[in-house]
């Protein structure tokens, strides 16, 4: 066990996994000499060499499409999108393509390739830095989508990801990557998909978040302890695979959700999540599932994304709506 | 490569310039106002009172010299990011340039009405695209505008940037593509982006390529006007590819000394395009020491007056994230809108 934060986990994951698998590669922009505009690859190309460290031409549809075939030739690709809202510039590669090659060749061709991307704001980037897009690609079947909240779930899951046989997007939570470090396991321990995490227990109502939106979740939660509210905090950890029995069984103890998300609201994957449970434990639930989320406007300039991004004050607000019903 | 000017600032063997004395100053007036903001701007990021800055120093005479043959009144910039001097020149006025970067209010620093330029662009490569279909688009309608479209030898890597070329090629748009190849795309050198020269790619679009010392102004104004002077007459577009050095990190979040070789700076230092520019207004007999402390006092007190105007601004408010996201609002968007406003009078 090491302390380490989510840009020390993730690089050591990265290493763990070259080291144990000859054909895993990592590519990308910058992530040779510079390490990754996040250092999340530094000294990758002194250990391994620019054969499996491979700074890419400027081009994220190349990153991802070469990808895919370097998959279908064998190897183990990792690539690396400086930032998820440059995925859009790989869409074309990463929905139709990466996702549904299996699909396509109807189990002949499968494309093991991790797409790593920051992603999230709060922290004064420019335009496209800080786009919350994951809900995207859960509607693109074929690929999973990983959103780890700490640093232990960023290593194991990034073992989990780079293993699956399927494509995933692994999105990591930039305003997250330096704040604070816990005891990370060393050795070959995974974190498997589809099973949330309880980042705080509680009995009165049950907060849902994912990604860098869990921190939020958990000030809160500290937050309405003091008002006497007990809420439950929630990791979804995989939004594909979505833990569907974790999820609805702990809502179901509570009788209360509220969903946070940093994304706009309509259409997000809080979405998704209010309508599994009206689905799957209504006559569990107690009040509404609430939704707390950004605006349904563009991100906005750095000046402005306090007003946009969800706030410990509006969740907690939303959590005692939901208690008091 | 394309120079007419030498490093000493005398003039290539049978080269000419096309810019007269005034021309020239007014080129280095813009030059030292953009290597000033960049100085101001980056020690203004460092107080945390302005966003992330990328500065133009060391491609300035790409930037101006290609601006500088642009009409504002008709011509058209598509920027990138790092063309500064251009956008000011072109009619947008530097307070709201600072504004935006400061956080001053959306409605006060946007680009005013009758400003013939388009947003900054984040998104590398996309701005190509646009500018092919306005330039299409003002051809289409007679109307007499060239475009002028920024974009590094690292966003040339992007589709976009092959489909944009390919496009305007095809549709002969009055339209000329500037690659400021500055060597650096981040911490990725120019070999990584191609195996080939960015300018003879124009070849296999059907157009045009030039290849010019991006630190020569007069070499780059030159292939600039020639450029224009194609598009204007109706004979398609034109890639120019400026040679140029980024003097400076990538941006106010990079620090180039992890990645620089050794000497690689200092050895583009030499090539730096204003120590040039002003030997060869020495050259001509306009340069004095004298001179150079009234024009840079003069730029300095301009680039305060627009800071302190930037400072003086209103700031952003909330409901500055809803007010021009549609044209006709969505209902749910018209509630959210209060339910913020509520939200933020709370306490
Ligand atoms: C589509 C896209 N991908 C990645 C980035 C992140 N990024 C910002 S600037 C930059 C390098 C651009 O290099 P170049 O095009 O040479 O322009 P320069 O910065 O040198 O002016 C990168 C990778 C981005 N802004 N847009
Ligand atoms: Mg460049």
């Amino acid at each position: 066990m090491a302390e380490r934060n989510i840009v020390e986990a993730i690089r050591d994951g990265l290493a763990f996994e070259m080291e144990r698998d000859p054909r895993v590669l990592v590519l990308g922009l910058d992530v040779g000499r510079l390490g990754g505009v996040f250092r999340a690859t530094e000294g990758l190309l002194e250990r391994f060499g620019p054969d499996r460290v491979v700074d890419m031409p400027l081009a994220e549809g190349a990153i991802v499409g070469s990808s895919v075939g370097l998959a279908l030739s064998g190897l183990v690709p990792v690539a690396e999108i400086q930032f998820l809202g440059f995925t859009h510039q790989a869409f074309q590669q990463i929905g139709p393509q990466l996702a549904r090659y299996r699909a396509r060749s109807y189990g002949r061709f499968g494309c093991q390739v991790t797409i790593r991307a920051p992603s999230g704001g709060g922290v004064r980037t420019p335009e496209f830095h800080p786009d919350s897009i994951e809900a995207q690609f859960v509607q693109t079947p074929g690929i999973k989508v990983a959103c780890p909240a700490t640093p232990a779930d960023a290593r194991g899951l990034l073992l989990s990801a780079i293993r699956d046989p399927d494509p995933v997007l692994f999105v990591e939570p930039q305003r997250l990557y330096r704040q604070g470090r816990e005891e990370v396991p060393e050795g070959d321990v995974v974190v498997p998909f589809g099973r949330l995490r309880v980042a705080r227990p509680g009995t009165d109502v049950t907060l849902v978040a994912w990604s860098a939106a869990v921190e939020l979740c958990l000030r809160a939660a500290e937050r309405l302890a003091g008002e006497g509210i007990s809420a439950e905090v929630l990791d979804l950890r995989t939004l594909v695979p979505l833990d569907v029995e974790g999820l609805t069984a702990a809502v179901a103890r509570t009788g209360r959700a509220v969903v946070v998300q940093e994304a706009p609201l309509s259409a997000g994957f809080g979405a998704e999540v209010a309508a599994t449970l009206q689905e799957e434990c209504f006559f569990s639930l107690d009040a509404p599932v609430a939704r707390v989320a950004a605006w349904d406007v563009p991100y906005p300039a750095a000046s402005l994304e306090g007003w946009y991004l969800p706030t410990v004050r509006r969740v907690v607000g939303a959590a005692r709506r939901t208690v008091s019903v | 490569m394309r120079r007419l000017l030498q490093p000493d600032g005398s003039l290539v063997e049978g080269g000419c310039s096309r810019l007269g004395p005034e021309q020239l100053v007014e080129a280095l007036r813009w030059m030292l106002l953009s290597r000033l903001v960049d100085a101001r701007a980056t020690a203004l990021q460092r107080q945390g009172r302005f966003g992330t800055h990328s500065p133009v120093k060391g491609q300035e005479a790409s930037v101006v010299g290609s601006a500088m043959a642009l009409d504002p009144a008709v011509d058209w910039i598509a920027p990138s990011y790092r063309e500064l001097p251009a956008l000011v020149r072109h009619g947008y006025p530097l307070e709201r340039i600072l504004g935006r970067s400061m956080g001053r209010s959306p409605a006060a620093t946007r680009i005013p009405d009758g400003v013939n330029v388009l947003p900054n662009q984040v998104a590398l490569a996309t701005q190509l695209q646009h500018a092919v279909g306005l330039a299409w688009g003002l051809r289409l309608q007679g109307r007499p505008g060239v475009v002028m479209a920024y974009f590094g030898e690292g966003a040339a890597s992007e589709g976009d940037s092959h489909e944009a070329m390919n496009l305007a090629g095809v549709r002969r748009a009055p339209v000329v593509f500037l690659l400021m190849n500055n060597q650096w795309a981040i911490s990725t050198s120019r070999e990584v982006q191609s195996a080939g020269q960015f300018f003879r790619r124009a070849e296999g679009y059907g157009f045009a390529g030039v290849q010019v010392d991006g630190n020569d102004l007069l070499a780059v104004f030159e292939a600039a006007t020639d450029a224009v002077a194609r598009a204007r007459a109706g004979e398609g577009p034109t890639l120019i590819e400026c040679v140029t050095y980024r003097l400076s990190f990538h941006n106010t979040t990079d620090n180039p000394r992890r990645y620089l070789p050794p000497g690689w700076l200092e050895r583009a230092e030499c090539e730096d395009p204003i120590p040039r520019l002003e030997a060869h207004l020495a050259w001509l007999g306009l340069w004095d020491q004298g001179a150079r402390a009234a024009l840079e006092a003069e730029v300095a007190e301009e680039v305060e007056a627009a800071v302190q105007a930037a400072l003086a601004m209103p700031p952003s408010r909330p409901e500055d994230l809803f007010d021009q996201v549609y044209a006709l609002p969505p209902e749910r968007v018209r509630r959210q809108r209060q339910e913020l406003l509520q939200h933020v009078q709370e306490p």
